[in-house]
Parts: structure tokens; C-alpha cells; sequence
């Protein structure tokens, strides 16, 4: 069993998205949840979807600042991927009751919650920025999540200078968010 | 203020990027300014949004490349399941199938086994009859197989008077179907015969016997036996197994008198006398040792035998359908493996001659059948 300051330093490098806490996160905890899986009906596969997604589920979270660890990084891990090893057997239509209820789990219902909102508003961006279509998908990819510089942009997208870019950037900024409201409206008030 | 720059104002208030007094001013305009306050809010949602996507895309492709890694260096159990461990998971995974299954099977098997066990209730007394009826039964044959090798050893020493003063009191006629000697003819031609002898179109004389009759059909299969009879290695015609089509000329050969005779005509129906269907109607010359004469189409196949004619009209005929001679001969395949290699052909080699040319090919293999 780790020192509690040890985990602590890994989920704040987790937050930055140092690669080698991350990577110790995956080491350490992959093995379970492959053996989690595999007991209850899934494959090696499966074991890999649903880990990732707890990765990411304790990666947002941490990011979220709003993190306290009041159990080990260990029976957060298992008890989100439970829970989604769960919900996706009962999606199945092959539902079997884990054997272990009585092993060490911790509530992370509201977690999953949040997760699944933020699962929603993922899948609206990724579609709508995949209706956007070239050249507007790279050109925002490359400002907004690559943050590159508009005149760096300018010369790899064959702008004449950057005041074109950003023309065509803002252009491209109007029709994504269109695009993203509808959705997110949408979504919202179905909700 | 055109509206890509308001937009860079707003990308860069929200990013903290403004100095202190440019960002004092632009909280003022923001104040007064609803439509600017909307936009505000409305894109640092946006842009929140975006980041989150990004930064989630990001940690998505390390943890597969980090995933990938781990698997390489073997620090994580491999991808693939490999020996042992795969058939533990199979058997998880399928062991409530399979335990269905053998329920299902073990089920059935009672069940079957009970079935048996009514059905079968005293088979000892049944056994023991039949073994006794067997008894009595080889006996009755011992004694049969006694009087036919009497018989035989007295029809041996009468064969060639028998042989000269046979009276033949039935003809008509047949075609071969293979080489080898095999004819087919009407079964009501050589019906009660005890002796049949087949004459080809030069007179000379074999003696065949019947191995197949169809009554219903009034199909026959017989085979020559004669020693001087010289096998054929193929057939010019071949059989057809489909049925055909109404108007379609054909012709025969037969032997209404001692020589061989040609008529030909048309197929007036497929269906033969008040609609049987085994048969098909024609309309041709035929007289009574016409019987058992194939009938050719155009391409010198056999479509028909010859059987029968109406007796109130002239220029009616009715033939079997060829296709029931394949059945005759399955049957005979499957009542005597002696037969196995009898073949049929469908193939005709005449096709495309004309009919002189068809008919000079052709009747070396049509035969008079004569019984007594």
C-alpha cells in the first residue's frame, strides 16, 4: 500500500497530463481491471474500453479541481469500472451479477453522473466539428486546440498573411458554433 | 467595431490576456452593452466546451499510445489472451450455454430411451419366434433351390429344341439405352414371355431377358445375353429428361412388319390419354409393332416410348415420357448392384444432321422384341 503524499503527487501530475504519472496510473491499475472484466463475461478488450474510460473519468475529475481523495486512487479506479462494466452488461443484455458485491467499493454514482454529461457535450463537439468539414476542421483544430500562432497557421494553411487566416478562422469559429448550439440546445432541453 | 475583431476582444478578455486598463474599459462596454454580455457568456461556454473535447482527445491517444507501450514491455498482461487464460475466459463466458446444452441433450436422451423401452417391451418371445420362423424358412428354400436345379439341369438339355421351337406370339420394339445390351421397350409386349429375343435391323437374332418391368408405366428393361451379341462402345442419341414442347416435330422407328419403318409427326399434347400425366399425346402414323419405339425430337433425342394409340381416331398415338426411364433404372440400381454401371447418356450425337443422316446412325440400335 502506497503513502497517501505518493498519490497525491500522481493525480497532480495526472492533471497536468504528465506522461509518466499516467503511465504509472496505467501500470498499476490495469491488471485489475482486465481481471474485473474478464471474470464477468468481457474480453481483453472490453477490459481496455472501460479502464481508458475510468482513466478518464478520474483524469476529468482531477482537472475539475474539485477532487478529494478520501479513498485510494486503487478502489476509485475499480469501483468506476464496475460500475460501467455494469451498465454496458445490462446495455448487453447480458447481465450477470458480479460475484464480489462485498469487495471494497466506493459510491461513484454522481461521478459517473457528471461523466456522462460530459460524454454527451464530447460527442457533440466531435460531431460537430466533424460537419464542419476541410479546411475549417484542421484550421480550428490547430488554433484552438493546438494553439498555434495565426501567423505560423497562416503559412502552413497557404494564407497570404494572417489576417486572411483569421478571417477564415472566424468564418469557420461561426459555423461550429452554430452547429454546437443547435446540438447543445437541443440536448439540454431533452434533458 | 467589425465583428471579428469584437470576437478576438472577447477570446482574449476571456483568456486574461487584456492589460488592466483595456480589460476596466471592456467591463464597462460589457455593463452597458447586453448584446456584448451574451456573447461573452455564450463563448466562454464555447470555448470551455472546446477545451474540455481537446484536452479529453489528447488523454484519449496517450492513454492508447501509454496502453500500447505497457503491452510491449510486457508491464501489463498481453492483449491477447493467450493459452490457459483463454480457456478459462471461453468457458466463462460460455459455460451457461453449454450448460443448456447438455441439459437439453440429456433430456432428450431420457426421453428417447424411455420411448424405446415401452415400444420394446417383450422382445425376447419375438426373437425367439423369428429365429424359429427363419428356421422353417431355410428349410422351405433348401428345397426350392433343389427343384429349380432340376428344372435347370432339364431346361439345359432341351435348349436347342427349345431354342427352335419357340412360337412367338407378342412383338414390338426397342431401343437400346446403353451399349452394353440394355433395351427398353413396353412392358405389355413381353408380358407373361418366358422367352424374348430381340432381331436388329439386319435380321439377326439375341435373346434377352427381362430384368425391369414397371407395369404402371409400361416401361421394361431388358438385356441381351447372347454370346454373339457385340457391345456398342456409345449411343448416337441420348435421353431427355425434361418434358417437350407441344409442336415439336418428331419421328420414330419401329417395326410395324419385319423391316424397319420410319413415320414422324408432331406433339400435339403434353398430357396423354383423358389427361394422364405420365404420358404425352402424338400425332403420328403408329400401328401395333410400333409399341416400345423410342421417339426422337429434332435433335435425336429420345423424348418418348411409344405405347399405345386411340383406337377411334387415326393418327393418335400416346408415348411414356422419357424421363421415367431414368426412374426405372434408379430403381433397378437399387435393387441389384449388378447394374451399377449402367449409364445413361443425354448427350446426342446427331444433333445439328439432318433426318436421313440421324435415321442411317440410328437404326442399328432400335430393335424388334419378340415373347412367346
Amino acid at each position: 500500500m502506497k503513502p497517501q503524499h505518493d498519490e497525491q503527487a500522481l493525480l497532480e501530475g495526472l492533471a497536468a497530463s504528465d506522461r509518466k504519472a499516467v503511465e504509472t496510473l496505467y501500470r498499476d491499475n490495469f491488471n485489475m481491471v482486465q481481471t474485473l472484466i474478464i471474470n464477468n463475461n468481457g474480453s481483453s478488450d472490453d477490459a481496455k474500453d472501460i479502464f481508458q474510460e475510468a482513466m478518464i473519468v478520474l483524469y476529468e475529475k482531477v482537472r475539475s479541481g474539485t477532487f478529494e481523495l478520501n479513498c485510494q486512487v486503487k478502489t476509485f479506479v475499480y469501483s468506476v469500472s464496475r460500475r460501467l462494466w455494469l451498465k454496458r452488461l445490462q446495455q448487453q443484455n447480458r447481465y450477470s451479477s458480479p460475484g464480489d458485491s462485498m469487495e471494497n467499493v466506493v459510491a461513484v454514482e454522481e461521478d459517473l453522473e457528471q461523466h456522462e454529461q460530459r460524454n454527451a457535450e464530447f460527442d457533440m463537439m466531435e460531431n460537430a466539428i466533424n460537419h464542419l468539414g476541410e479546411p475549417c476542421k484542421s484550421l480550428l483544430e490547430a488554433y484552438y486546440l493546438q494553439k498555434q500562432n495565426m501567423q505560423v497557421i497562416a503559412a502552413n494553411f497557404g494564407y497570404t498573411n494572417a489576417d486572411n487566416a483569421k478571417n477564415q478562422k472566424y468564418k469557420c469559429l461561426m459555423r461550429l458554433k452554430k452547429i454546437f448550439f443547435a446540438q447543445y440546445k437541443n440536448g439540454n432541453g431533452d434533458g | 467595431m467589425d465583428d471579428i475583431k469584437i470576437l478576438d476582444a472577447v477570446e482574449s478578455y476571456i483568456r486574461g490576456e487584456m492589460k488592466p486598463d483595456e480589460r476596466l474599459q471592456f467591463e464597462n462596454l460589457r455593463k452597458t452593452n447586453s448584446e456584448l454580455d451574451q456573447l461573452v457568456v455564450e463563448h466562454t461556454l464555447f470555448l470551455q466546451q472546446l477545451n474540455h473535447f481537446g484536452d479529453r482527445k489528447d488523454f484519449k491517444a496517450s492513454l492508447n499510445t501509454i496502453h500500447i507501450d505497457l503491452t510491449e514491455q510486457g508491464k501489463i498482461d498481453s492483449m491477447r489472451l493467450k493459452g490457459k487464460a483463454k480457456v478459462v475466459y471461453l468457458w466463462k463466458r460460455y459455460k451457461r450455454v453449454a450448460a443448456i446444452a447438455a441439459s437439453i441433450a440429456g433430456i432428450t436422451t431420457l426421453v428417447i430411451s424411455a420411448i424405446i423401452g415401452v415400444l420394446t417391451s417383450k422382445p425376447d418371445d419375438n426373437v425367439q419366434q423369428m429365429s424359429r420362423e427363419l428356421q422353417v424358412i431355410k428349410k422351405e428354400q433348401k428345397d426350392q433351390k433343389a427343384d429349380v436345379n432340376n428344372l435347370k439341369d432339364q431346361i439345359n438339355t432341351d435348349k436347342k429344341e427349345a431354342k427352335k421351337t419357340i412360337q412367338f406370339k407378342s412383338g414390338g420394339t426397342g431401343f437400346l439405352i446403353d451399349g452394353k445390351g440394355y433395351l427398353v421397350t413396353n412392358a405389355h409386349i413381353i408380358r407373361n414371355s418366358k422367352n424374348i429375343a430381340v432381331f436388329n435391323n439386319k435380321g439377326e437374332e439375341f435373346n434377352a431377358v427381362l430384368i425391369q418391368t414397371d407395369i404402371a408405366r409400361d416401361i421394361a428393361i431388358l438385356k441381351i445375353i447372347d454370346k454373339s451379341y457385340k457391345p456398342m462402345l456409345s449411343l448416337p442419341y441420348g435421353i431427355s429428361k425434361t418434358a417437350s414442347d407441344v409442336a415439336e416435330p418428331i419421328y420414330t422407328l419401329g417395326y410395324p412388319r419385319n423391316d424397319i419403318v420410319y413415320s414422324e409427326g408432331y406433339l400435339s399434347a403434353r398430357t396423354g390419354f383423358n389427361g394422364d400425366t405420365l404420358s404425352c399425346q402424338l400425332g403420328i402414323a403408329a400401328n401395333r409393332g410400333n409399341s416400345g419405339g423410342p421417339v426422337f425430337n429434332h435433335n435425336g433425342e429420345v423424348i418418348g416410348i411409344i405405347s399405345t394409340k386411340e383406337t377411334e381416331s387415326e393418327g393418335v398415338a400416346f408415348a411414356i415420357q422419357s424421363k421415367f426411364i431414368f426412374d426405372a433404372i434408379d430403381q433397378l440400381k437399387k435393387g441389384d448392384t449388378a447394374y451399377q454401371s449402367l449409364k445413361l447418356t443425354s448427350k446426342s450425337s446427331v444433333r445439328g444432321m439432318n433426318k436421313q443422316q440421324q435415321v442411317q446412325k440410328i437404326q442399328d440400335y432400335v430393335f424388334m422384341v419378340k415373347g412367346d
